[in-house]
């Protein structure tokens, strides 16, 4: 079967007759069987996607009009979005064998417009990482150089779209976690406006930077989730009460723009010398089709990777309070008082990864630190807002590299936090600001692996952003 | 800043942690390095700057309090450690001796 890269190809197949829902599931089912040593699923719903698909062909058959606007999307959720049911353990021991009371309303919303869940895919544990190595539940590994990590933290979702084992993921980005494994699995990643879409049902880590995105092969397929994802929601009352602009209409771009690069980003030491000439080629062909591109000032690079890990381990030593072994979760049974069962529930159910950044946020948040740390980064968070929107005055976009290097491989960063938290350091500026920012891929690397590029743009421009990535993508 | 072995501990229960002597040298370590690089925010004046604490901007998003979406008690225990149908279950929280 062709491997199928968007919606409307699938759909058109359909109503041509030479390809039903069922028979779509069944490849997908089978990819994912071919690709196991990948370690993408961690829960594969076979049976339930293919009795779906057997309900969607014969609605279809009765009447055309009569399925969802999704109707051939066949996706795969991060194992930190609950689906109504079924078990969601933000890849983390503490919450083995929970299982959701209700859907987060972006799955809701999909599955309204007849999507199908073919499965939960695997992610760094409670998606703090950059590598899908923090999940309990194993690595997931690159399908370009199964050596290499996909990134994170949703490194399943990047993988699962890479392989052709679903259409589209959707993924979560508190820093960058949906647009640099984006980037290093050759997909596109797209995260909307923080509060464009609800975070109800979504395992929280960081409140004030997480959001839902999409991973997919096409600009279409992103637009038309993002669209029936965003909106208000009864459940989140920081989902923002903007209208959604029919983003699947306004795709098509033209005119000039105005794009704006970071000098301290294209000459930071940390650049691969070959992403930054993929960076600079793209500028002169935006250039030579008549875009004004510009290099800026920004002065406050460096301080971002800082600010971030002071505020999102805050927020996730707070979040991640409610995981305590009593109403739900891991309990600890060799706990003999109540104080006990906390610890031990706690200790026991989390790894490495999480214990460090919980510990770091407590001690931001703790008596005597709280103004020195905290307070500070989020008057750094002030400063960095105020300078980005500032460039936005002036510019319609603002180019970057989605990250310093393409995957590298299993094990490199591992113990080593800082190395590894520096690597967040082009994607984190858009959730320090909650602007939309989308990667896409751009070319390959001598090493094999794909590049990705990646574009921001104000508060709420996300059809600008759209069509403009796609414009890229149809001229590259 | 320095952190130190008794601050570990602080926070360790603070967090309601218990960490083995093993992860305790690794995050001490860790956490050290992490704040040397934290430091450099000491860089920038900020006297004058107010934190950011929301990057949303609809204030007092409100909706008609009414009940929405209930679980019902059947369902709330269902991922429980221990219960008895009724409650959850927890260790005995109230040591008579002391």
């Amino acid at each position: 079967m062709a491997k199928f890269t968007s919606l409307p190809q699938i759909q058109t197949a359909i109503a041509a007759g030479t390809l039903t829902c069922e028979a779509l599931v069944n490849n997908y089912l089978k990819q994912i069987e071919a690709s196991r040593q990948l370690n993408i699923y961690l829960e594969v719903y076979a049976e339930e996607a293919l009795a779906k698909a057997r309900e969607l062909d014969q609605r279809y058959q009765t009447d055309p009009d009569k399925v969802g606007r999704l109707f051939g999307m066949v996706l795969s959720i991060k194992d930190v979005l609950c689906y109504k049911d079924h078990e969601v353990t933000g890849g983390s021991k503490i919450l083995t064998g929970f299982k959701s009371l209700f859907s987060a309303t972006a799955v809701e919303r999909t599955t309204a417009e007849d999507a199908i869940i073919i499965g939960r895919v695997n992610c760094d544990e409670f998606a703090m990482g950059s590598t899908t190595e923090n999940s309990f539940y194993g690595p997931t590994r690159n399908a370009a150089d199964p050596s290499r990590v996909p990134g994170g933290s949703s490194g399943g979702s990047a993988v699962a779209v890479q392989a052709h084992t679903c259409l589209a993921s959707l993924g979560t980005d508190t820093g960058g976690s949906v647009r640099q494994p984006a980037a290093f699995c050759g997909v596109i990643g797209m995260k909307p406006t923080y509060g464009r879409i609800s975070r109800y049902g979504l395992l929280a880590y960081g409140s004030s930077f997480d959001q839902v995105g999409v991973l997919s092969h096409s600009i279409e397929d992103a637009a038309l989730l993002l669209e029936i994802m965003s909106g208000p929601d009864d459940y989140d009352s920081t989902a923002s009460q903007k209208a959604v602009p029919p983003y699947t209409q306004q795709l098509n771009f033209s005119g000039k723009t105005r794009i704006a690069y970071l000098d301290t980003a294209l000459n930071h030491k940390s650049l691969d010398p070959e992403v930054r000439e993929q960076c600079q080629n793209l500028i002169g062909t935006l250039q030579q089709a008549g875009h004004t591109v510009e290099g800026v000032d920004f002065e406050y690079l460096d301080y971002i990777i800082p600010a971030y890990y002071v505020l999102t381990t805050a927020e996730a030593s707070s979040n991640l309070s409610r995981y305590d072994g009593i109403r739900y979760g891991h309990r600890s049974t060799h706990a003999t008082d109540l104080l006990e069962t906390y610890q031990k529930s706690r200790t026991e159910g989390f790894g490495a990864e999480v214990k460090r950044r919980i510990m770091l946020g407590t001690f931001v948040l703790s008596a005597g630190y709280y103004d020195a740390y905290y307070t500070k980064a989020q008057k750094v968070r002030r400063l960095i807002q105020e300078k980005t929107v500032e460039i936005l005055k002036n510019y319609d976009f603002i180019l970057m590299p989605a990250a310093p290097s393409t995957a590298w491989p299993l094990g490199e960063n591992i113990n080593d936090p800082v190395a590894m938290y520096l690597a967040d350091i082009f994607t984190v500026q858009a959730n320090m600001v909650g602007i939309p920012a989308i990667a896409i891929p751009v070319g390959q690397h001598s090493n094999g692996m794909p590049i990705g590029l990646q574009f921001m743009a104000n508060k709420f421009k996300e059809s600008e952003l759209l069509a403009f990535a796609k414009w890229v993508m149809e001229i590259g | 800043m320095k952190i130190d072995k008794a601050l570990i501990s602080r926070l360790e229960h603070l967090a309601r942690l218990e960490l083995s002597d093993e992860e305790r040298e690794t995050i001490l370590s860790d956490l050290n390095e992490i704040l040397e690089m934290v430091e450099k925010l000491q860089e920038l004046d900020t006297d004058d700057v107010t934190p950011l604490v929301y990057v949303n901007e609809d204030v007092n998003v409100w909706r008609e309090d009414v009940v929405k979406d209930q679980v019902s008690q059947e369902a709330a225990l269902s991922n429980a450690p221990a219960s008895d149908g009724a409650f959850f279950q927890v260790p005995k929280v109230i040591d008579l001796k002391s």
